[in-house]
């Protein structure tokens, strides 16, 4: 397991390794002088050569990657162009933000959606089985942008039940914020997730322990609830490890649409004021976290099922 | 040369097979009807059109849907149903070079990776990680923000995104078929690489790579709908259906058109193209059928 767990984040280091200098790459090979480009039309020759000497632009491209990477390691995103403040600073005060949408979105649709797919899997080819997989394809399809503006359209402007923009204050105050943004993205998880239950939940009920646990009389819902779920759980972890890239994606939209703060509004403001290093700050946070979900939710598939850890 | 003949003939009777099997399939008939109307209006677009979709008339603007106007019109009094028209037009010229230039890249890296060397895997699989590690939506504003927004940003985006998912199925097919039988019997009989690449492997993982296209459109057009959305795709005044997303985003209060105009076509182009990408995967790979 050890070892394992060591072959897998060493995956990980060596893919955010590759994936830093691809990006720093990208900036070197956009034509034309990185510096006016990272300014834009508000370089003055003060401004150019304080950004000269930050990112170290005068050194050869090998020996800015280097100092680059050891900026890196001490979290050192490099400074906001206009303000200058410290990059890493800016990102991690909105991640927060981002973190909270993507996990209330993901936990309300993952509890649905393993009710459903239990449900679903314990009355198979009944029509709320049926009902339950039309209404989880139509779901899926759902782009979250789409979804939140709808919803907003809909519960916002027409019904006014919730708030249109902002995060709020306080917790209540929060929570009703969240409701219509993790709606719009979670709605095509619960569809997914759903889906992916019931299969792995069809195949588990069919294996020996269960036919034992039902010889000793347990009840359907007691064996279906625990002792079924339990491994049937298995795809949902990975799915969601796997997922945190499209729950950002989603969140950059959703948080746009209403109005919210977080990554995604941070790197959209960056863009339209061409302020690079944010932008690219913001880009590296998303990624790392992606790299770490991916494989933690390796690492704790590894733990519970360890069939994994061997055919690696 | 009656070999060839017979191959042609098993060709079209496999298409033909294909399309009673989605035909029978009540949603894959279902999507098979909205992705035609999709296609053929975007086709058509030009002829379809009631409006010129970017001409501009202020007396008319901000009109509900009536007769002339079918969804009503935008903030210029442009007519919203021919915005809509136009913008599947759009939508397709991008999703499709995008996702068949990825196949096909993907494809012959994939191939390459699952026969070649084990080194070249690697190093391809690596390469595929690390693409495929960066959340797409925040890869895509990256290189917007460092080339600009255009059509072809899009395309290249999407093109650079997807190439390692096909790569990655192809790269498993073709490592499972290596070994089967008849490869090996080829091989016995000293055909080429190329040959049985080309030949024998490739029909045997084309099946699987289009149902992906399938399943694949639809994201494209959502990511391609969501730049144009965030004013980062398409320029305007060209009609993209997230371009109505963003008009009709600063106008909700005053018209719910421009939004409903812009989602709507996002939607059913969504579920069509995603339930006959279902349906073809059961009728092409029965054995995935239990995972529904």
């Amino acid at each position: 397991m050890v070892q394992f767990a060591f072959k897998r984040l060493a995956l990980a280091a060596l893919i955010l390794v590759v994936a830093v200098t691809v990006m720093f790459l990208m900036i070197r090979a956009v034509p034309g002088d990185p510096v006016t480009i990272m300014l834009g039309p508000r370089a003055t020759p003060e401004l150019k050569a304080k950004l000269i000497a930050d990112m170290a632009l005068d050194q050869s491209t090998p020996k800015q990657l280097l100092i680059y990477f050891s900026g890196l390691l001490r979290g050192d995103l490099g400074t906001d162009v206009f303000s200058g403040r410290p990059v890493t600073k800016i990102v991690f005060e909105q991640l927060p933000h981002t973190l909270k949408l993507i996990f209330s979105a993901i936990t309300w649709s993952a509890l649905l959606g393993v009710g459903l797919g239990c449900y679903a899997a314990a009355h198979p080819n009944t029509w709320i089985d049926r009902t339950a997989a039309a209404i989880s394809v139509s779901f899926i399809a759902a782009p979250a942008f789409v979804v939140a503006l709808l919803s907003l359209l809909v519960f916002a402007v027409y019904l006014q039940w919730f708030p249109a923009i902002g995060a709020g204050n306080g917790f209540w105050d929060e929570a009703h914020h969240l409701v219509l943004p993790s709606l719009a993205i979670g709605l095509s998880w619960v569809g997914y997730i759903a889906r992916l239950v019931r299969a792995s939940m069809l195949e588990v009920l069919g294996e020996n322990h269960i036919r034992t646990a039902r010889a000793f009389g347990l009840s359907e819902r007691r064996i279906v609830g625990i002792y079924a779920l339990r491994i049937a759980i298995l795809p949902v972890v990975t799915v969601i490890g796997v997922g945190m890239g499209f729950l950002l994606s989603s969140a950059v939209f959703t948080e746009i649409v209403f109005a919210r703060p977080g990554l995604g509004k941070l790197v959209i403001d960056s863009i339209t004021t061409r302020n690079y290093p944010i932008v690219m700050g913001a880009v590296l946070i998303s990624t790392g976290l992606f790299v770490l979900s991916t494989a933690l939710a390796d690492l704790i598939n590894a733990i519970l099922d360890p069939r994994v850890r061997t055919s690696n | 040369m009656s070999g060839a003949t017979t191959d042609i003939a098993n060709g079209r009777s496999e298409i033909s097979a294909i399309l009673s099997g989605i035909l029978r399939d009540p949603l894959g008939l279902a999507g098979l009807i909205v992705v035609g109307t999709i296609v053929f209006s975007a086709f058509f677009a030009a002829w379809i059109v009631p409006f010129d979709p970017i001409a501009i008339n202020i007396t008319d603007r901000l009109q509900g849907p009536s007769w002339t106007h079918l969804l009503g019109t935008d903030q210029l009094g442009r007519d919203t149903f021919s915005r809509v028209v136009m913008g599947g037009q759009v939508a397709l010229k991008v999703a499709l070079p995008a996702i068949f230039g990825a196949m096909a890249i993907g494809l012959t890296l994939g191939m390459i990776a699952g026969y070649g060397p084990k080194w070249l895997d690697n190093i391809l699989m690596l390469v595929f990680d690390t693409i495929r590690s960066f959340p797409t939506v925040m890869f895509a504003l990256a290189v917007v923000a460092l080339i600009g927004p255009s059509l072809q940003t899009v395309v290249f985006v999407v093109m650079a995104t997807s190439i390692p998912t096909y790569g990655r199925v192809a790269r498993t097919q073709t490592l499972t078929l290596r070994n089967s039988e008849f490869i090996l019997a080829e091989r016995a009989m000293g055909a080429s690489m190329t040959r049985i690449l080309c030949v024998h492997m490739l029909p045997n993982i084309i099946g699987v790579l289009a149902v992906l296209v399938a399943m694949d459109i639809p994201t494209v057009i959502a990511l391609e709908a969501g730049l144009s959305f965030l004013g980062l795709g398409v320029k305007p005044p060209t009609p993209s259906w997230g371009a109505l997303l963003k008009d009709g985003y600063a106008l909700i209060r005053q018209t719910p058109w421009l939004v409903v105009g812009g989602g709507l076509p996002i939607i059913l182009a969504t579920l069509g193209f995603t339930f006959l990408g279902e349906s073809l995967r059961d009728v092409v790979d029965p054995k995935l059928r239990k995972n529904r």
